[in-house]
């Protein structure tokens, strides 16, 4: 196995200037308690490289890169640095080697301001007035513009990155990790990203770049490692692979395509919304202003846009976990709805699933059945004169389980101890099940293997094939292009018309996440073709 | 005049106890811990305090055994409370209860004795200066501690970068923990010193207020030094003003009552509680963005490694 691995390394030795790669883990494993997060990793990063890890979540990817930023200690094998092992007591000595990284989640202080930020990602050997001096000049240098005396809250996700790239570039690394750097960012943000990296590659520094976006990866990486279950499955040259065969290696076989019938009608609105504007309610909250579309049966309507534009409020509105004064301005099957109870909606034909699973979608410490009867009692018959239907939930629970393939350990597990992707098919079955005239549904795939987001994308097709009207909030432009019919996108509370998904090119709803506006002459052309 | 003179001096020395007290628990719930064992930790100060400088009939050892009370017990919670991760309100209540009952025991042997209280300055002159010379150069220890103790935390928070290191511990402990800082360790060293202000506050009773050591004498100062640094937003210098306000408040309260003011007794002593209500909504009210508490208040922190 060893042997055949090194025989499919794209960059054999004699290709690299240097005697040794900057960085090698050999045998890297990480165990907790019996479960093994790392099974034996062998990385080599050379200088001069962007290096992609590849893998879905919880394949093993973050453990790998904690243990390199010495966040956590490896159980067994040595990572070795210029040739030399280390031990890693702590990221402030992965730091002071060369070692830099950019986390997914921003490991940022909302209260803080941003040279505060800053100050604290060093080792604080500098003044912070020469330190403020050196952010803005390396700010400059790099094309990342921060306002130092800014809290942080106040800033966009990108500029929030920004600081974070910043931050870590201000410590001159050698080797830089990025964990998910493009999730949260506009196609057009991405680019100016690439443009940064290029040049750190250019400058000699090696970049180990986490994503699962294979394009990306294709266009931007020169070597990729892909991890799965664990263990290191290969590592090869993305220039040389196709999005297809780089899936096949993260997932471990073939994953289903994703279908709509033929013969898709459209029907009569189903969902109107008019004019639809709410204060937020909350300090860092946005406001909605003036949201307007229309949703007819058999139709997917994706809500594209980076996240914190509104998404959230419309969700809430639209669920009514907050109510408009306006009765008119939500219009659920031709009544209005604005200022209707969240189970009164649900009586109407309406079905919610929200982002988040735990805490939201479930109660993480109830059991299934007890959570199916949680949105279900609205309308499914498992409540008779206020007694539960012990039998008819647990049904619910059995009936989603199979129709969505849901695994788990036994009938009835509580909510937490399902995985991400089964859990949020558990999710959308179990409203999808109900038959609803109108499903809305936020980041139905975030977090969830690529397995079950095909078998949840199928299924939202499914529906508006069935006559449903189905609403989906997404981050992720390559799911609405795949599902939707018509995209528009969330900006600073708005919903730009919306675009025919044919017409929805990433430039054009790049241009709309970042609050540009089309050409009035590409905007006619797209919404008239 | 003698009377205004009189005022201001008892409203110091009423503040000052509930200055240094809020002045820790302030340090402490910066770093991200909810200590709701200040009256506990306050209380144990007081017998310990009291017993140190009556057996040796040192003030200043007294005030020694008072800190050293407090730390030991701030680290019983931060054993409790960060250590093994438990609920920060329970263990901060459950140290309470624990400190009413330890100084009952602790002090038992010391209740009746008198002390002589802790010696004021006197700078010839500078003193004697008719209103404001024995309220400025008069005063004991405690009180000009007190005042360089808030200035002392005030720069250490917001000048050095300890303090930053401090404040990003409560704001977002996970990301303060990825960049390397030892948040358990530093935590505890906010609670210790929390533990220390308590202790220092509660010995300050018996040594300087009133000579001698009674049960429950610290009657609930740690619980209006709680409500003070919310108060006070997390901030020292409006904890300077909510402390002295708090002090004004309770002695002119005193005042009233003994000039016969038509209203109830029972209202008056609750006057001091009413401000702190008006004022939490005010400042709620008045407040723009940006959360005024840390982020990460009371939430248990586990790392992982």
């Amino acid at each position: 196995m060893q042997a055949h691995q090194r025989m499919l390394d794209p960059t054999p030795n004699s290709l690299h200037s240097g005697e040794s790669p900057l960085l090698k883990t050999v045998g890297l494993t990480k165990r907790y308690g019996e479960f093994l997060a790392n099974d034996s990793i062998d990385i080599d990063v050379w200088p001069r490289e962007i290096h992609a890890l590849l893998g879905e979540n919880g394949a093993g990817k973050s453990t790998l890169v904690k243990a390199i930023y010495g966040l956590i200690q490896p159980s067994a094998g040595e990572i070795r640095w210029q040739g030399e092992p280390i031990v890693l007591s702590g990221p402030s000595e992965a730091r002071s080697r060369g070692i830099g990284m950019v986390f997914q989640h921003f490991s940022l202080f909302d209260n803080l301001t941003v040279a505060e930020n800053v100050a604290l990602g060093l080792d604080g050997k500098e003044s912070f007035k020469d330190m403020s001096a050196r952010l803005e000049q390396v700010s400059r240098t790099y094309g990342l513009p921060l306002d130092p005396k800014r809290e942080v809250w106040q800033l966009s996700v990108g500029e929030r990155q920004r600081i974070e790239i910043v931050r870590t570039l201000m410590q001159d690394p050698k080797f830089l990790i990025l964990d998910e750097p493009t999730a949260v960012l506009t196609p057009q943000e991405a680019d100016q990203l690439f443009v940064v990296l290029e040049r750190l590659k250019a400058e000699g520094r090696a970049i180990l770049y986490i994503s699962h976006k294979l394009e990306e990866v294709k266009r931007l990486c020169d070597t990729a490692t892909i991890l799965r279950g664990g263990k290191k499955i290969q590592t090869c040259n993305p220039r040389q692979e196709t999005a297809a065969s780089l899936a096949r290696m993260m997932v471990g076989g073939e994953i289903k395509e994703v279908k709509a019938a033929a013969g898709r009608r459209t029907t009569i609105p189903r969902l109107v919304v008019n004019d639809l504007s709410l204060a937020p309610d909350e300090a860092h909250g946005v406001r909605l202003e003036h949201i307007s579309f229309e949703l007819k049966g058999g139709e997917i309507l994706g809500i594209a846009g980076v996240a914190g534009n509104g998404q959230d409020e419309l969700f809430a509105a639209l669920s009514g976990e907050r109510l408009s004064k306006d009765p008119g301005t939500i219009v659920i099957e031709g009544i209005a709805a604005g200022h209707l109870s969240i189970t009164k909606r649900r009586k109407l034909g309406a079905a919610f699933v929200p982002e988040e699973r735990l805490g939201h979608g479930t109660a993480p410490r109830m059991k299934l059945s007890e959570n199916a009867l949680l949105t279900g009692h609205a309308a499914s018959g498992m409540v008779h004169h206020g007694f539960i239907d012990t039998a008819a939930t647990l049904k619910t629970v059995d009936k989603a389980t199979e129709t969505f393939d849901v695994r788990k350990a036994k009938r009835d597990p509580e909510a937490a101890s399902l995985s991400g992707g089964n859990l949020q098919k558990f999710i959308v079955g179990r409203e999808i099940l109900r038959n609803p005239a109108v499903l809305v549904v936020s980041q139905p795939t975030w977090g969830v293997d690529a397995g079950a987001a095909a078998v949840i994308r199928q299924a939202l097709l499914d529906l508006a094939t069935a006559g449903a009207a189905v609403l989906v909030t997404s981050q992720d432009l390559d799911e609405l292009a795949e599902i939707a019919d018509r995209i528009a996108v969330m900006f600073h509370g708005r919903l730009s018309a919306p675009l025919a998904a044919s017409e929805a090119t990433r430039e054009k709803l790049g241009l709309l996440m970042g609050g540009s506006t089309l050409e009035p002459k590409e905007a006619a052309h797209a919404v008239g073709a | 005049m003698e009377l205004v003179e009189a005022i201001i001096l008892s409203v110091l020395a009423a503040s000052t106890p509930l200055l240094i007290a809020a002045t820790g628990e302030l340090v402490t719930e910066r770093s991200g811990v909810l200590n709701l064992g200040v009256e506990g930790m306050m209380i144990v100060g007081a017998a310990c305090g009291f017993g140190g400088a009556w057996l040796t009939g040192s003030i200043l050892i007294g005030a020694l055994f008072g800190i050293i009370a407090g730390v030991l017990m701030s680290l019983i919670f931060a054993l409790m409370a960060l250590g093994l991760a438990v609920n920060q309100v329970a263990t901060g209540l459950a140290l309470t209860i624990l400190g009413i009952g330890l100084s009952g025991l602790i002090g038992a042997g010391f209740v009746g004795e008198r002390l002589t209280p802790a010696a004021h300055l006197y700078i010839s002159g500078l003193t004697d200066i008719p209103l404001v010379g024995r309220v400025l150069f008069g005063e004991d220890a405690f009180v000009y501690f007190s005042i360089a103790l808030i200035v002392g935390v005030w720069w250490f928070l917001y000048r050095t970068r300890a303090g930053l290191i401090l404040r990003a511990c409560g704001d977002n402990h996970i990301s303060a923990h990825a960049l390397g800082y030892p948040v358990l360790r530093i935590r505890t060293l906010a609670v210790m010193f929390g533990g220390a202000c308590a202790g220092l506050a509660g010995a300050y009773l018996p040594l300087a207020y009133t000579p001698f050591f009674i049960p429950g004498m610290t009657a609930a100062r740690g619980w209006i030094a709680l409500a003070l640094v919310v108060f006070a937003s997390w901030r020292p210098g409006r904890l300077v003003v909510g402390a002295y306000l708090f002090g004004a408040v309770t002695i002119l309260q005193l005042h009233a009552q003994g000039w016969g003011v038509g209203i109830p007794s029972q209202f008056m002593s609750a006057l001091p509680y009413l401000a702190t209500v008006i004022v939490l909504v005010l400042l709620s009210r008045a407040r723009t963005g940006g959360s005024t508490a840390p982020a990460a208040l009371g939430i248990v922190f586990v790392p992982d490694r």
